[in-house]
């Protein structure tokens, strides 16, 4: 953390989107995380994806747990809306954000504690469920606002800041979610920003569940060298199986690319995202194949990352339950609530 | 890009970009934050080091700081240096037993100054307190030179002057008032181990077109302000025009208001961007409603039963090109302002009637001598330049660096040493880290914008000559303009075996400087910055290669505010603040050098 609140500074070199916002218009409040913490990368990443995107900060809404990662809402969008819910339960309180209000950008912020261990049913179900939102999972491996106990993500063999080994079978987000049914699957590593703010736009621009985990080193209790979830070690055995660029809607696709090497995949609201392998025998759309590669890189000790898996064909949420395309919040009162004599039909129709 | 060498001297130096841009190398965040701390004498005593005359350029000086200052580049307007010099002189205590000193003892060598104005003190005040005699031949019977003469009382009271003048002379100069040098030949013949000629540039430039010498009522610039101070032109007509505007015009202008003018003009044959005149004194000219009439070029001063009755301009027209040249002008018209005395300033040169051609000092195609940029030696060994006598009109910053290094030649010239072997310039390095989150200076950036200058009523400042215009800071102002100044003597120092690549301090900057790249030729470098590389001015840093990926943590010093939050982000230290001390050798530290190779010459035998 630091003491002062970064100053408001209006410099020449500073850029305005669209909307005539500069960058700093998507942050928030000082941070109060150790000084290096991966999670603050992270906010930078958001801050940067959803100015980049020109998403107005008031049409978003940040939902946490409990966590380190989960203090981080408070540092990015100050003008958005929030909800800071109990340990483990983001999802259902999003399901809920989302129901009343599907125009909402929802953004989840949770960790591999929040996630993985009190909140794990809750996460699965917002998968199964297909929930439209983008799940940012800062994974370090330990709960580091309780200093430093071994989370449900740390891997067997990989030791603690004062010395014992962890000996239980790590859960993996991402495979758990492959597994679940998800449709946006992606990996990635807070020091990496060239990857992580486009996955970051894809996954906000994806219909449906969107799980982006992402490896932000816990610098004071997980950043040492028998650690597997330092920036260290992550960046020694960090492994891109694919590329991704994230175009926006009407943008002419303007890099070079080879025939075949890429993967153009249109999102609904036109924009695409283009997949490049880096990694010839990953399959993106394949989820069999896709577990296989990342377990069999795994059992080596890499970390397979990128856009892992996508699927845009499956409905989510409100398309599963068939609900108007107006947002309930914006229904006049007569229409969300018919009546009496409206419930009284419908009950009549179960008798 | 190879890594940036921050070793030697220049780069960190030059990262205080008012204290490079400063002449005499002021060292300016320092005195700045000697006043927020209430030191006054202190930030008195660390500007008399470099600047000599803290006082009196507190509030005339030129200020190239001011334009060079980082915070101008950050927002509108620069930190109020200049005025924040002031605050140190008028809050300041008694100083006087601070002040050097010369020893009972002197050294047995004479130096003759020619001329008692800024570069001579200066030279007086380095060569002094080393032993040496120092005697002052003065024409008027002031000392002061372009001080006294050339600059008016209402923005420079004579008492200001004097005090700082007396600083110099109480240290037992040999002053002679009302001895105009005639012959430097005779000067030599006296015997002098060294001569410094601090004569500036007294000739003000003449403007011969039809009419010129037609009236009395058309005044020289510098002399005629020379005649005010002197008391010996006490009014002027009502309309004047005054032709030119660069600083002396704004002089000249500002002084016609106090001696009954009523309307002012100042002439202009170019647009307003070609002015000479600082910004700040065209404001303070235009304040007291002179007027500026661009675009118009002399052409005939009128005269009507041999009395000045005005001027005839041709009105101009100018092509100005992308890079605001001009490339083509044309006359348009011709117009007639009257007025009852005009008044030229449009430039000055040196003259040296009184320097015979024949006794070795060397002069050029202009009438300049041929002086050495670094020893400010003549043609002739022994005979020293400086001030405006040396490269023509400058201003009093430059006329005392001048004296520093005309003091350190005639040192090296007396004892007999090499002239061109002098100290070198010094940078140190001071961690500024006090606590977790504690630096031993204000760090967090104020927004505040600069302090506007309380100034004496329009009405009331015209009814005497020498009321000074300009009130200083209120110690509220004071207090507030301290705090705008972004303390670019703390240096941000980068240390690549320490990074981690956690991005921390690239996330924090609140002016996006940072950026960690592959690295790549310079040009490549400044496309992939996170910010835009504007200022081709400013240096890049570039690192050595990082530990982890081998990638560059590369630095654009343009904008830094000097705020500290990368290094209070940074996990590993791998950033620290370090307070800059650039280490400016004088007169006074080759003696003391010479003491310190003297006695080891002793102790060896």
């Amino acid at each position: 953390m630091t003491y002062i609140a970064k100053p408001k500074i209006v410099h020449e070199g500073l850029a305005r989107n669209a909307l005539g916002y500069t960058i700093r218009d998507y942050e928030g409040g000082m941070s109060t995380l150790c000084a290096g913490c991966g999670h603050d990368s992270v906010t930078a990443a958001i801050v940067q994806a959803f100015f980049e995107l020109d998403i107005p900060p008031h049409s978003v809404g940040k939902m946490s747990g409990i966590g380190c990662s989960s203090k981080t809402p408070a540092y990015f969008l100050a003008a958005s809306h929030g909800f800071n819910s109990v340990h483990g339960r983001m999802p259902s309180i999003a399901t809920g954000a989302s129901a009343a209000n599907r125009g909402l950008h929802l953004l989840g912020v949770s960790g591999d504690g929040d996630s993985l261990s009190i909140g794990l049913g809750q996460f699965a179900h917002a998968i199964r469920r297909n929930l439209n939102m983008t799940y940012v999972l800062e994974n370090n491996g330990v709960y580091g606002l309780t200093k430093g106990q071994f989370s449900a993500s740390a891997d067997v063999g990989t030791k603690a800041k004062k010395g014992e080994v962890n000996e239980q079978q790590p859960i993996d987000s991402v495979q758990m979610a492959m597994a679940q049914g998800g449709t946006f699957v992606a990996r990635s590593f807070s020091g990496d920003k060239e990857q992580l703010v486009p996955l970051l736009k894809a996954a906000f621009k994806h219909d449906g569940f969107a799980l982006v985990d992402v490896l932000s080193p816990c610098v004071t209790f997980n950043d040492h060298e028998s650690s597997t979830k330092s920036y260290a070690y992550t960046r020694q055995f960090f492994h891109r199986a694919i590329h991704l660029d994230y175009i926006p809607p009407a943008k002419e696709i303007k890099a070079a690319y080879d025939e075949g090497d890429v993967m153009p995949v249109e999102l609904h609201d036109g924009s695409r995202i283009l997949l490049r392998k880096v990694s010839k025998e990953y399959s993106v759309n394949n989820r069999g194949a896709a577990l296989d590669y990342i377990r069999t890189h795994q059992r080596r000790g890499e970390i397979v990352t990128g856009l892992l898996y996508i699927d845009e064909s499956e409905p989510d949420m409100h398309g599963i339950n068939q609900t108007t395309a107006k947002p309930l919040s914006e229904l006049p009162f007569d229409a969300l609530c018919p009546g009496s004599d409206a419930l009284a039909d419908l009950q009549n129709r179960f008798r | 890009m190879e890594p940036t060498k921050t070793t030697g001297t220049e780069y960190f130096h030059r990262v205080v970009d008012c204290q490079w841009a400063c002449p005499a190398h002021t060292d300016v965040p320092e005195y700045i934050r000697l006043i927020a701390q209430g030191r006054f004498s202190d930030a008195y005593m660390l500007n008399r080091g470099s600047n000599v005359f803290p006082g009196i350029l507190g509030r005339v000086c030129d200020r190239p700081c001011e334009p060079a200052c980082r915070r101008g580049r950050v927002e509108d307007k620069a930190v109020a240096i200049c005025r924040l010099k002031r605050v140190a002189s008028d809050n300041r205590d008694d100083i006087t037993d601070r002040l050097p000193t010369a020893p009972e003892k002197k050294n047995g060598k004479r130096v003759a100054l020619v001329g008692a104005g800024c570069a001579s003190l200066a030279v007086v005040n380095d060569l002094m307190p080393l032993g040496y005699e120092c005697v002052i031949h003065e024409a008027l019977d002031k000392p002061g030179g372009l001080m006294w003469t050339n600059i008016p009382s209402f923005r420079l009271p004579a008492s200001i002057l004097e005090e700082e003048m007396n600083y110099i002379i109480d240290m037992g100069a040999d002053l002679r008032l009302n001895s105009p040098v005639n012959s430097l030949k005779e000067l030599l013949d006296e015997g002098y181990d060294a001569v410094f000629v601090g004569t500036g540039a007294p000739k003000g430039k003449n403007l011969q077109i039809p009419g010129r010498d037609d009236s009395d009522r058309i005044h020289v610039g510098i002399q005629w302000l020379e005649s005010v101070a002197f008391d010996h032109v006490d009014s002027i007509g009502e309309n004047v025009l005054i032709i030119g505007v660069g600083n002396t015009a704004m002089d000249c202008c500002r002084t016609s208001l106090r001696l009954g003018a009523k309307d002012v003009k100042v002439m202009a044959r170019k647009p307003r961007n070609f002015f000479k005149a600082s910004d700040w004194e065209l404001e303070d000219a235009e304040e007291e409603r002179v007027e500026i009439v661009v675009n118009h070029s002399p052409k005939e001063f009128v005269i009507e039963n041999g009395k000045l009755v005005g001027m005839n301009f041709e009105k101009m027209e100018y092509d100005i090109d992308d890079n605001g040249r001009i490339i083509e002008q044309r006359v348009v018209g011709e117009k007639f302002f009257p007025a009852d005395d005009v008044v030229l300033a449009i430039g000055q040169d040196n003259a040296f009637p009184w320097v015979e051609r024949d006794i070795g000092i060397e002069f050029d195609q202009w009438e300049v001598p041929v002086v050495d940029e670094s020893t400010f030696e003549s043609t002739l060994p022994g005979v020293f330049f400086g001030g405006d006598a040396a490269f023509g009109p400058k201003n009093i910053i430059w006329a005392v660096e001048h004296g520093h290094q005309a003091a350190i030649s005639i040192h090296k010239y007396c004892q007999g040493q090499d002239m061109k072997q002098r100290l070198p310039r010094g940078v140190t390095l001071q961690s500024a880290k006090m606590g977790m989150h504690e630096w031993s200076y204000s760090n967090d950036f104020d927004p505040s914008a600069r302090r506007l200058m309380p100034s004496v009523d329009l009405a009331e400042r015209f009814n005497k000559l020498n009321i000074e215009v300009e009130l200083g800071f209120t110690a509220e102002q004071a207090a507030q303009e301290v705090e705008r100044c972004l303390n670019c003597d703390l240096q941000t120092v980068f240390f690549a075996d320490l990074c981690i690549e956690c991005d921390a301090c690239i996330d924090i900057c609140p002016v996006d400087c940072l950026t960690i790249a592959e690295n790549a030729p310079e040009e490549e470098l400044k496309k992939n910055l996170k910010s835009p590389f504007l200022n081709e001015d400013q240096p890049l840093y570039v690192s050595a290669p990082l530990k982890q990926t081998g990638r560059a943590m590369i630095k654009d010093e343009n904008l830094c505010v000097h705020c500290g939050l990368c290094a209070e982000r940074c996990p590993t230290a791998a950033w620290d603040m370090q307070k800059s001390k650039v280490e400016i050798p004088y007169a006074i530290d080759e003696m003391a050098q010479d003491e310190a190779r003297c006695l080891e010459d002793r102790k060896a035998g």
